[in-house]
């Protein structure tokens, strides 16, 4: 029986770094020998072009676009998605040109345990999940890499900007992309060592731009070269993220508070809200000193919403949990930098490991941490690792 | 390249190929009155008059259509609504649910949009109906049927029904009955006349002729409302400017495949019982779907459940060693459903998933089945291994606990799923 070039028999080789041997493409290892790779293309430009490219360096591509709704519309409404009929022929036709095999998989019953219910019960827990996190930790490089290798493939290709640098050593790093703007490295600090070493950014040490990149798929003869981006949570397609959760949650009206108690006024389900949130609040009487009022807490148990001054957002330590380490853990405090939310800036922190959860403390306070999102440690441009937010440590505000 | 997928489409015949572009050199509408029109209006009746033949049809009783899912379309709907027009109680439409999604989803449409009250007929763990199912049907309130509706033989098991018997009870409540014998002609023996069914299905490019054409042999006493409104060229049952070129391919292939099909269903028989005897040899544990007796299966069909694997996976590994087949039913996002089909014949979600359809045609030879004898023991093992992930590299760590202090899931959580259910179902489980 004819084997796959490359296709291993057992041990899945582990992917070269795309930076390790060239500026704009990931090259078949030293030995020359093309991998495997299952490239997954989501219909989107990014994605499209990552598979161009790993199948322009001479690795073996084959496209598959996951089907994660089980309830796909043919075409896009509202915002965008990446579960539409659309989006799957954008990927199929993309895959076409670039003249690799192409297939649907039906992921949508993993994606919805693992992503939609979670991201409806982190909510409903008073916490403000990440899904594109939990989607490339569970869904990506979890049942599609597992899939993909006992297929005999080597490796998982997506569109994501970030760089894996290999260490004269062997190890395997996961940095921030060569454009800090375009850098995706947050949502992929979830993935452990194992799931790095088959994973393939083609698009991660390019310093193009977006428009670049579109110029690119352009030149590649992809359709897709000029389809907007998406921004939104996928499954939610009309954008509306708080209409989703309350048909989903029902209503459950409760009190909105100031941090002394005093009830400011009533909400329709405390899962609306997140830490930080201004807008929204229908608060009748305002401030006493006049000043905008902020989400500062939601309690899921006594179902209120706790108000108040925005300095009283300030944290300055945090706890997290499932922490989840791209090579080895940190051995006592050590001093990096955290990212807090997607597209957030950086700030110095001292961060411990104890009794597998970690401890956080910010040099100077950050607001806009919301418990369920994830802290992600660099040490310069390197990730070290992430966990979820659990608790905050606030600056005392009286009301 | 192995091509073993050819209930999805059969390569056209090379007499069918001469006779198509031999005829697109030619001018003419067929409802034409000058000489041009009345050439090609000759070539469409010659070729319904040769269809009519080889189908055991009057050339009056052929109405040709652009394809199996219009046929079907106009055979169920049409009949649903010229029956229940004169009488209005005729809401019953009792139907097969092992049909092809051309009947099925326009049965269910009816049912949405049109008033019609659907029931299933049962079958047997082969994918058939038993005359005795569609008596019991029938005895209810023989009154109150529109029609029925059953195919010939399944596209996906390749099960063949007793059509006569099932006419035959049909007849006796005075119900019409129509079947889809796209996958039967040129397979098993057809012969309309003798079949008793009132409407038959059949297309071009299942038997060696070009796609996009296909017909409706129909009773002269039924008159479906029409489904495409015009010029009324087909009986002003179906209009449209005919297809000469295809209608002439289409009826110079189905008289071809109906002339050869003894010794195609020897052939082809014998190639799929070493077929079913390779695969079984290779993996043992592996299910034949459909009937077992030769006699009630079409003679190019093997249908196999993989117990432990997924039937995506197995297409893509033999689609990479160039083994072309079919997991069965496919929707229109290219996503593999479980087949509704098998889940009507009993079968659990996760066998139907894991199943894979090989079709032998007119082109097949041993060398194909060869080709896949060699390969398909370990294609099962390396699928088997994407199923469990147990040797995939990647270690799997033990299922986390939801942190966080207890919440628990929402009541309301999982009560959006009701409404969302059923365009994906659409794809292959009912």
């Amino acid at each position: 029986m004819t084997e796959f070039p490359g296709a291993p028999a057992d041990q899945p080789a582990a992917v070269p770094a795309a930076s390790a041997s060239g500026p704009s493409s990931p090259q078949p290892p030293e030995s020359g020998r093309p991998l495997r790779v299952l490239a997954a293309m989501s219909g989107g430009v990014d994605s499209a072009v990552a598979a161009a490219r790993a199948a322009a360096a001479g690795h073996e591509v084959t496209g598959v676009h996951l089907a994660l709704s089980a309830n796909p519309q043919s075409f896009r409404t509202g915002a965008r998605g990446c579960c539409t009929l659309e989006d799957s022929r954008d990927a199929r036709r993309a895959a076409d040109v670039i003249g690799i095999p192409f297939y649907v998989w039906d992921l949508a019953e993993r994606f919805q345990q693992d992503v939609i219910e979670d991201f409806v019960a982190e909510y409903a827990a008073g916490r403000t999940p990440n899904p594109c996190l939990r989607c490339n930790e569970k869904i990506k490089f979890a049942a599609l890499l597992d899939k993909a290798l006992g297929l005999g493939f080597d490796a998982v290709c997506t569109g994501h900007y970030a760089k894996v640098v290999v260490t004269p050593d062997g190890r395997r790093e996961l940095h921030r992309a060569a454009d800090p703007a375009k850098d995706q490295s947050y949502v992929l600090g979830v993935l452990d060592a194992e799931q790095l070493a088959h994973a393939m950014f083609p698009l991660g040490d390019t310093d193009a731009t977006k428009e670049e990149i579109r110029a690119e798929a352009e030149r590649r003869g992809l359709a897709v070269a000029r389809k907007p981006d998406s921004h939104d949570i996928c499954f939610i397609a009309d954008g509306d993220t708080q209409g989703f959760l309350a048909r989903r949650l029902g209503p459950a009206e409760g009190d909105i508070l100031d941090v002394d108690g005093t009830r400011l006024g009533r909400h329709n389900g405390a899962y609306g809200f997140t830490v930080g949130q201004r807008k929204g609040l229908r608060i009748g009487t305002p401030a006493p000193d006049g000043k905008p009022r902020y989400v500062l807490d939601i309690s899921p148990v006594e179902n209120t919403v706790t108000v108040g001054p925005a300095a009283a957002l300030d944290v300055t330590a945090l706890t997290a949990i499932r922490p989840r380490w791209c090579g080895e853990p940190p051995q006592g405090p050590a001093e990096y930098t955290a990212q807090l939310r997607a597209h957030g800036g950086e700030v110095p922190v001292a961060a411990e490991l104890v009794d597998g959860e970690l401890r956080v403390r910010l040099a100077s306070p950050a607001r806009g941490v919301a418990p369920g999102q994830a802290v992600v440690l660099y040490d310069g441009t390197r990730v070290v690792g992430s966990a979820t937010i659990a608790t905050t440590e606030r600056v005392a505000v009286t009301a | 390249m192995p091509y073993l997928d050819h209930a999805a489409t059969t390569p056209m015949l090379p007499e069918a190929i001469q006779a198509m572009t031999e005829e697109l050199g030619h001018t003419g509408n067929a409802s034409s009155l000058h000489a041009a029109g009345r050439r090609a209006r000759r070539v469409v009746e010659e070729s319904r008059e040769g269809l009519a033949r080889a189908l055991g049809a009057r050339p009056s009783e052929v109405v040709f259509t652009g394809g199996g899912t219009e046929s079907d379309n106009l055979a169920v709907k049409g009949l649903y609504w010229s029956r229940r027009a004169e009488d209005p109680r005729r809401v019953r439409v009792l139907a097969s649910p092992v049909e092809h999604h051309a009947v099925l989803d326009a049965v269910i449409w009816l049912a949405e949009h049109e008033g019609a009250v659907l029931e299933w007929l049962p079958v047997d763990s082969h994918g058939r109906v038993h005359p005795e199912a569609l008596r019991r049907a029938l005895e209810a309130d023989p009154h109150s049927v529109a029609l029925a509706t059953v195919m010939w033989a399944n596209n996906e098991v390749g099960t063949v029904m007793p059509v006569r018997q099932l006419a035959d009870v049909a007849h006796e409540f005075e119900v019409p009955l129509h079947a889809d014998a796209v996958q039967a002609l040129g397979q098993v023996p057809l012969d309309f006349a003798s079949s008793g069914l009132d409407a038959m299905t059949v297309t071009g490019h299942k038997v060696g002729g070009p796609y996009g054409v296909g017909a409706l042999v129909l009773g002269r006493e039924h008159a479906p409302v029409p489904q495409l409104h015009g010029g009324g060229q087909e009986r002003e049952v179906r209009s449209g400017t005919l297809d000469v070129p295809s209608i002439v391919a289409f009826a110079v292939a189905a008289e071809h495949a109906v002339r050869g099909r003894e010794d195609f269903a020897r052939r082809i028989g014998e190639l799929r019982d070493d077929l079913v005897r390779a695969v079984t040899g290779a993996v043992p544990d592996a299910v034949l779907n459909g009937d077992p007796d030769p006699r009630g299966r079409l003679p190019g069909n093997a249908h196999f459940s993989f117990p432990g694997c997924e039937g995506d996976s197995l297409l893509l590994l033999l689609d990479a060693r160039g083994i072309e087949c079919s997991t069965g039913s496919a929707c229109s996002a290219g996503v593999a459903q479980p087949s509704h089909v098998l889940l009507a014949m009993g079968a659990d979600a996760d066998r139907a998933r894991g199943s894979l359809r090989f079709s032998l045609g007119h082109t097949s030879t041993r060398a194909d089945v060869d080709a896949l004898t060699e390969v398909i023991g370990p294609v099962v093992a390396r699928a088997r291994r994407a199923t469990d992930g147990s040797t995939s590299g990647v270690e799997r760590r033990p299922p986390e606990r939801h942190h966080g202090p207890e919440q628990g899931r929402p009541s309301g959580a999982g009560a959006g799923d009701t409404g969302e259910r059923t365009r994906g179902e659409r794809c292959g489980t009912r």
